[in-house]
């Protein structure tokens, strides 16, 4: 391997932070928050929802882990405007940035993945907790909003943040749109300087520290708030 | 054939445009304010990001023509610009889903792409080529037989190089690239033997190359000289009309050659890089007619 | 609502589009298709034996006695689980090649099918870490006692593991490895960065060609559901095949 050049990486580490790791870090905050919402609506219609509400979510669920990140990207980024349209009752497709096309697409498809870990834990909640809710005068809904939501989040919560680790390195997938998020920025200086040795080394080193640090934390995390049984 | 449009923009000229009259694509501008230029991240020169990864290019100077008629027609002098990365495999779709209102580009104007899109004026002429490694002695599309070729994904240079594939029995390998600088870096890491783009194109890699000694280009075409266009959406008559009026006053006016000059005959950013190409003929024909033909025998004089 | 809105845009629906001919001149819109189905099944097929045998091999290490083999697995597992699959693709493709003598880099570099060889192994690399944590917990939550008894008998550690551990410990993590068996075929579409021709690649391919957007990616929508709906059933057939009576299902 001839000259390994550690100067362009540090004159990139600007525009590698500053502009690619900023939008991986809002994307994958802002869709793991969207996807455990929409994931946890999910969840509950799935398990106390109509027949027909609950079909429908669980085809929903089943549907978008059968099919594989990079499709659904590809099927979301072209359809997203038109979905806007659709839902805006406008004349015409709505104009939808990269950022908020990725983040449509990764709160979507997360949320599967998301609500099957609210209904494990939803179900793993006795089931007299939501009579003795409802003995107590709640509607189910109070019941699951002030008795068992809040304890499925505290025994879920280390796996929600793992599933978001997972989301984060994920993210790195809008490299097919051209986005730049980290991965995207490193391979656009890669790719202009000629330096894809250095630029996909250290893009991968940063990713493994970022998970790695954050999967020990979840495991400090684990031990912490294990609930005494 | 060109008159219907240029008359059409005359009408509108005179009569300025109610918001509530106008359609499609400049109902859209007006009442979002904003117009949305898609652009590639390396086509160079055409359209690039330059060192401050802003969007640069012969193709941009073209559009923003077109953006200050769009400007004086709307009487939005604050008209916002955006503009979107796109890539050859994705901007017809993002053109009709309205994610994008002008394609600043590379892009082929031709028979099946007008089925789906509308082009403005040519801007460019360029033949379908390929570069390799000097190393490797390949001059001809025959020598290419049994080895793994690249090309950028979206693109009628790939279909070309299918076709000639298939027709020829050559026992290609063909690579689709995402862009036209992950196709060359195939070339340069030995990933591929050859490269299939637009000459120009590839002239302009090969002289921003780290050794452009190291590459020469193929003797022999995988096409005639094929048109460029700016890409807008199908069935928009007055953007159209509009589009053609400000591209064609520019192809005739001095400044139209002063911007070719700018991006073909003078040192272009980000290295000062100089692609030393004269209008060929065909462009001299093509400025001194403007026309948004997709046939490339119209341009052969 | 397809309909209405193809309409607003002037999109053009044309369905008999799979069996018009490919402008790549062998065959058509349909076969290009099939070729990637094909492509992607192969891929996974090859990618899963190394991602079982490695992550086979790894799980059982991490539940050695001792410090040196559990550590070593455990640095296996974090190493390919802590980088996006895309990035680990990019280090084997473009990266590996160029820390190998030049001799050694051109003709890796100039394999027919270099896509395919790093696809395969750079995503069974990538699945074997997830099968190994499978191995070494479903082991971990064998009783005890089935250890003890094999080494009573006078089985080795060796004779232990091949015929009383692993064989259990996979019929219990049968249905997780199942999923992780589909995730393989998921992750083989992360292949086309590197230029495999799997099915992503070709129904966008198909967009390319024939601009029909929405046509091609419903193809190959409905194609991941058949295989996700066959490898399900299969499973849950192989489950009942190798089922220990009286053990397992709770």
């Amino acid at each position: 391997m001839s000259n390994f050049d550690f100067e362009i990486i540090g004159r990139s580490l600007g525009y590698l932070f500053f502009e690619g790791m900023r939008f991986t870090l809002t994307l994958t905050f802002l869709a793991a928050i969207g996807g455990v919402i929409l994931g946890t609506g999910l969840a509950i219609i799935r398990l106390s929802g109509g027949r027909v509400l609950s079909a429908v979510a669980a085809g929903y669920v089943n549907l978008v882990r059968a099919l594989p990140l990079v499709l659904v990207i590809f099927w979301f980024y072209f359809l997203v405007p038109y979905l806007g349209q659709w839902l805006t009752g406008s004349s015409r497709p709505i104009h939808v940035g990269g950022f908020a096309s990725a983040l449509i697409t990764f709160i979507v498809f997360e949320a599967a993945y998301f609500s099957e870990i609210m209904r494990a834990g939803i179900a793993s909640i006795p089931r007299g907790q939501a009579a003795a809710g409802l003995a107590l005068g709640l509607t189910p809904l109070q019941s699951m909003r002030y008795v068992i939501l809040p304890q499925v989040f505290r025994i879920m919560l280390p796996v929600l943040l793992t599933q978001t680790i997972v989301l984060f390195q994920d993210t790195s997938l809008v490299y097919v749109l051209s986005i730049t998020d980290f991965l995207g920025a490193a391979s656009k200086i890669a790719q202009r300087d000629g330096r894809l040795v250095e630029m996909y080394s250290f893009a991968a080193l940063v990713y493994f520290i970022v998970s790695f640090a954050a999967s020990r934390g979840v495991q400090r995390l684990r031990a912490l708030i294990a609930v005494p049984r | 054939m060109r008159l219907m449009p240029l008359m059409l923009a005359a009408t509108m000229l005179a009569a300025p445009a109610m918001a509530a009259d106008l359609t499609g694509t400049l109902q859209k501008i007006k009442e979002t304010g904003t117009i949305t230029l898609g652009v590639r991240d390396s086509s160079i020169p055409f359209s690039y990001l330059d060192d401050q990864q802003k969007p640069v290019g012969y193709a941009i100077d073209i559009c923003y023509k077109i953006v200050d008629a769009v400007k004086q027609e709307l009487k939005l002098p604050d008209l916002k610009v955006q503009t979107v990365s796109v890539l050859s495999s994705n901007r017809i779709p993002l053109m009709a889903n309205g994610t994008i209102d002008l394609e600043c580009g590379s892009t082929t104007n031709n028979v099946d792409r007008q089925k789906q899109v509308a082009f403005t004026n040519t801007h460019y002429l360029t033949a379908s080529m390929f570069v390799a490694k000097k190393a490797s002695h390949l001059t001809t599309i025959e020598s290419l037989a049994g080895k793994t070729v690249v090309s950028t994904a979206g693109s009628t240079n790939i279909v070309q190089l299918n076709q000639a594939n298939a027709t020829r029995k050559l026992g290609i390998t063909v690579l689709a690239a995402k862009d036209h600088a992950e196709a060359f870096l195939m070339v340069e890491t030995d990933r591929a033997a050859a490269f299939v783009m637009d000459d120009i194109i590839l002239a302009s890699f090969i002289a921003s190359a780290k050794d452009p000694s190291a590459y020469a280009l193929g003797d022999e075409a995988f096409s005639l000289a094929e048109p460029y266009g700016i890409m807008l959406r199908k069935d928009d008559v007055p953007f159209k009309a509009l589009a053609d009026k400000a591209t064609s006053d520019l192809y005739l006016s001095p400044e139209g050659k002063a911007i070719y000059a700018k991006w073909f005959q003078a040192p272009i950013p980000p290295k000062g890089l100089n692609l030393n190409t004269p209008m060929s003929k065909g462009m001299v024909h093509a400025y001194a007619h403007p026309s948004d033909n997709p046939d490339p025998e119209s341009y052969v004089e | 609502m397809h309909r209405h809105q193809g309409r607003a845009v002037g999109y053009n629906w044309n369905w008999g589009i799979f069996w018009e001919q490919s402008p790549e001149g062998n065959g058509t819109y349909l076969d290009m298709l099939v070729q990637g189905l094909g492509t992607t099944l192969l891929t996974a097929a090859l990618a899963w034996i190394i991602a079982l045998v490695v992550g086979s091999a790894v799980g059982v290490l991490r539940t050695l006695p001792g410090r040196t083999a559990p550590l070593l697995a455990s640095a296996w597992i974090e190493l390919f689980r802590n980088m996006p699959l895309l990035v680990q693709l990019f280090l084997w493709y473009f990266v590996f090649p160029d820390l190998l003598p030049t001799p050694w880099a051109i003709w890796l570099k100039q394999l027919p099918n270099a896509s395919f060889v790093t696809a395969v192994i750079g995503i069974g690399f990538f699945m074997s870490a997830r099968v190994a944590v499978q191995i070494s917990s479903g082991i971990e939550a064998l009783p005890l006692g089935q250890r003890a008894a094999a080494t009573a008998l006078g089985l080795t550690s060796a004779q232990t593991y091949r015929y009383v551990l692993l064989p259990m410990a996979f019929r219990i993590i049968l249905p997780p490895l199942t999923s992780e068996l589909l995730n393989t075929i998921k992750n083989t579409s992360v292949a086309l960065t590197i230029g495999l021709a799997e099915l992503t690649a070709r129904a966008r391919a198909v967009q390319e060609f024939s601009f029909q957007v929405f046509e091609a990616f419903t193809a190959a929508t409905l194609a991941y559901l058949a295989i996700n709906l066959i490898a399900t059933l299969a499973a849950r057939w192989l489950e009942s095949r190798v089922r220990v009576p009286g053990y397992g299902k709770a």
